[in-house]
């Protein structure tokens, strides 16, 4: 199904809000296009929530971000190709991520790295999209997402990926905690700390690549970056605070999807709009906490 | 040990024969260049020895060389009766403190726990926390006495504090030899003394030898055995009085330098200059560095 007339249906066949939440999802999920959406935004924020903790912890966003505007070039160049643009977007972020992960080994010298590819790769993207007769539908939906286009084939591709994104990190967990967060120690300590930055970037790749299917390349950040975030402030523990982070992930797509499925606006707005608040409200909330906290200890001393 | 009732999770380390480190004509450096060289020193079981020098003279080049990240240029290096090797579990290691980022949030207790397991691949199993490793890590921690701050964030901590729980990462393992890379910057006169006494302590209980690189000798008076001056393209070492004074240090900056010593007994270095602090490659491959 095209993602033309899954549109056409959806705004033809307006399933009314009920108040009963059970049986309006199981209407939603009802149609194979919102169902397949429901799936992949699943599967991509369990990753986003873990890879994401790592993002946040060794303040690799800018990285997180580049990769996406790599994968927009790698898209937009499969859909000149006529090649589904999952494929592009997985060469190209795992080729964006060798590179970057290679050049730049020290943080100063990264940021540089990662500009200047970053920048090369819109120019690319900018030229395959002009070369691609389809031009603005398919802009659109790589720069903004397009969940409900996925098919049953992109289902399981990103479950593959997603499951092989998962055991890597389960796999160089420990390592890569200590090299986050102490990289002096870690590599007297013998763990691999630069084999370790470009297998953390691989493994953003995978986690970007499938990612943007979802909320796009420029919206990124309120999978791969807010949910884990958010977590940070509530807890401190590394394993706490990744379980909340794909919990607040899967909070933000699926509420996302149903108020989509209402609405005549794209639900990554609604994905970015709701992730945007948790991360408001929590902070206010533990500002908050932390105040009455602190006065409940100087009352204590008095 | 007779006495010692400190809650140690081993034995100590028994006496064995040999020194801890040993090194013979021993020279450092960076590809061409020679940092400095014919260092000959042994360091013993349960010694406290402070490195001091100037800037740029090779005193962290000595840890490198000791944890392995760094070939000797030539000489032999003996650490544990053994060529230094990257990962060795008999050192515990704590870099400059500046080297993490003071911002991050994480706990030191999970610090802590790095230096117990970190260098495995994988995950420790969520659903059987091993009893035995808590043990060693809240040992590590109330043997640096930060068992009340050590489950905050490493950010919202002291730069003291922060120290002590690396130090307390450094331990967990179980060392033979601690290496600390100027665990006393950026502290307070206060902080400086306690933490020296602190590592003396620690070191005194658990029978370890230290090698903690410093940039004034006077925190530390109380608690060295030996000192190891690296200066001028060569090492010296030996007791504070005889290595700390205007003529054994001027012999090795090959310039006029006169120890002082205040109402106190504390000791100054004056006189070295800012061409001496950071000396240029020929003053390294220097003709004045003298053996001790």
């Amino acid at each position: 199904m095209t993602l033309a007339t899954a549109h056409m249906i959806a705004q033809l066949n307006p399933t009314s809000f009920s108040w009963n939440l059970a049986s309006d999802i199981r209407q939603i999920l009802s149609y194979q296009f919102e169902l397949h959406a429901f799936e992949a935004g699943g599967i991509v924020s369990v990753v986003s929530g873990i890879v994401g903790y790592f993002v946040v912890l060794r303040r690799s966003a800018f990285a997180a971000h580049a990769l996406s505007h790599v994968g927009f070039a790698g898209a937009a160049g499969a859909a000149v190709l006529s090649v589904n643009p999952i494929w592009g977007l997985l060469v190209f972020c795992l080729g964006g991520a060798a590179v970057m992960g290679a050049l730049g080994q020290r943080l100063r010298e990264r940021d540089t790295v990662i500009g200047i590819v970053l920048a090369f790769m819109l120019g690319l993207g900018v030229l395959f999209i002009a070369l691609y007769s389809g031009y603005s539908t398919e802009a659109y939906s790589i720069l903004f997402g397009q969940i409900e286009g996925v098919s049953s084939g992109d289902v399981l591709l990103t479950l593959g990926v997603g499951v092989f994104t998962v055991l890597l990190i389960g796999a160089m967990y420990r390592p890569l905690l200590f090299a986050s967060v102490d990289a002096d120690v870690a590599e007297a300590r013998r763990v691999p700390v630069g084999f370790l930055a470009i297998a953390f970037m691989v493994t953003l790749a995978l986690a970007v690549a499938i990612a943007v299917q979802v909320v796009g390349v420029l919206l990124i950040f309120s999978l791969l970056v807010t949910p884990a975030a958010i977590a940070d402030l509530v807890t401190r523990r590394p394993g706490r605070a990744m379980v909340v982070a794909v919990v607040i992930a899967l909070a933000c797509t699926w509420i996302g999807l149903v108020i989509g499925w209402y609405f005549p606006y794209p639900d990554s707005f609604f994905i970015t709009s709701i992730a945007f608040a948790g991360y408001v409200v929590t902070r206010l909330a533990v500002r908050g906490v932390a105040r009455r906290a602190a006065r409940r200890a100087r009352l204590d001393r008095q | 040990m007779i006495g010692s009732t400190a809650p140690e999770p081993r034995s100590p380390h028994p006496a064995s024969e040999g020194p801890v480190v040993r090194a013979v004509d021993l020279a450092a450096g960076y590809g061409a260049i020679t940092i400095w060289k014919s260092a000959t020193f042994d360091v013993h079981r349960g010694e406290f020895i402070a490195v001091l020098g100037p800037n740029g003279a090779g005193k962290s080049t000595l840890l490198r060389l000791l944890l392995g990240l760094l070939r000797p240029q030539s000489g032999t290096l003996e650490v544990l009766g053994q060529p230094p090797r990257r990962g060795n579990p008999a050192i515990g290691y704590v870099p400059q403190a500046r080297t993490i980022d003071p911002e991050i949030a994480f706990r030191g207790i999970d610090l802590v726990r790095l230096g117990l397991d970190g260098h495995r691949w994988g995950f420790a199993s969520p659903l059987r926390p091993r009893d035995s490793q808590r043990r060693l890590v809240d040992q590590a921690i109330e043997a640096v006495d930060a068992s009340s701050y050590a489950d905050r964030k490493l950010g919202q901590m002291s730069g003291g504090e922060r120290q002590r729980l690396l130090l307390a990462q450094a331990l967990v393992g179980d060392p033979e030899l601690l290496l600390l890379d100027e665990p006393l910057a950026n502290l307070d006169l206060r902080n400086q003394s306690e933490m020296a006494e602190l590592v003396a302590e620690v070191a005194r209980s658990r029978n370890l030898s230290v090698v903690l690189v410093a940039h004034d000798l006077n925190p530390l008076s109380r608690v060295v055995d030996r000192v190891c001056y690296v200066a001028g393209g060569s090492v010296v070492i030996g007791p504070p009085d005889e290595i700390v004074t205007t003529e054994v240090l001027s012999r090795l900056y090959g310039a006029p330098v006169e120890v002082l010593f205040d109402s106190r007994g504390r000791r100054f270095v004056v006189g070295i200059d800012e061409e001496l602090a950071h000396p240029h490659p020929e003053i390294s491959h220097g003709t004045h560095g003298r053996r001790h």
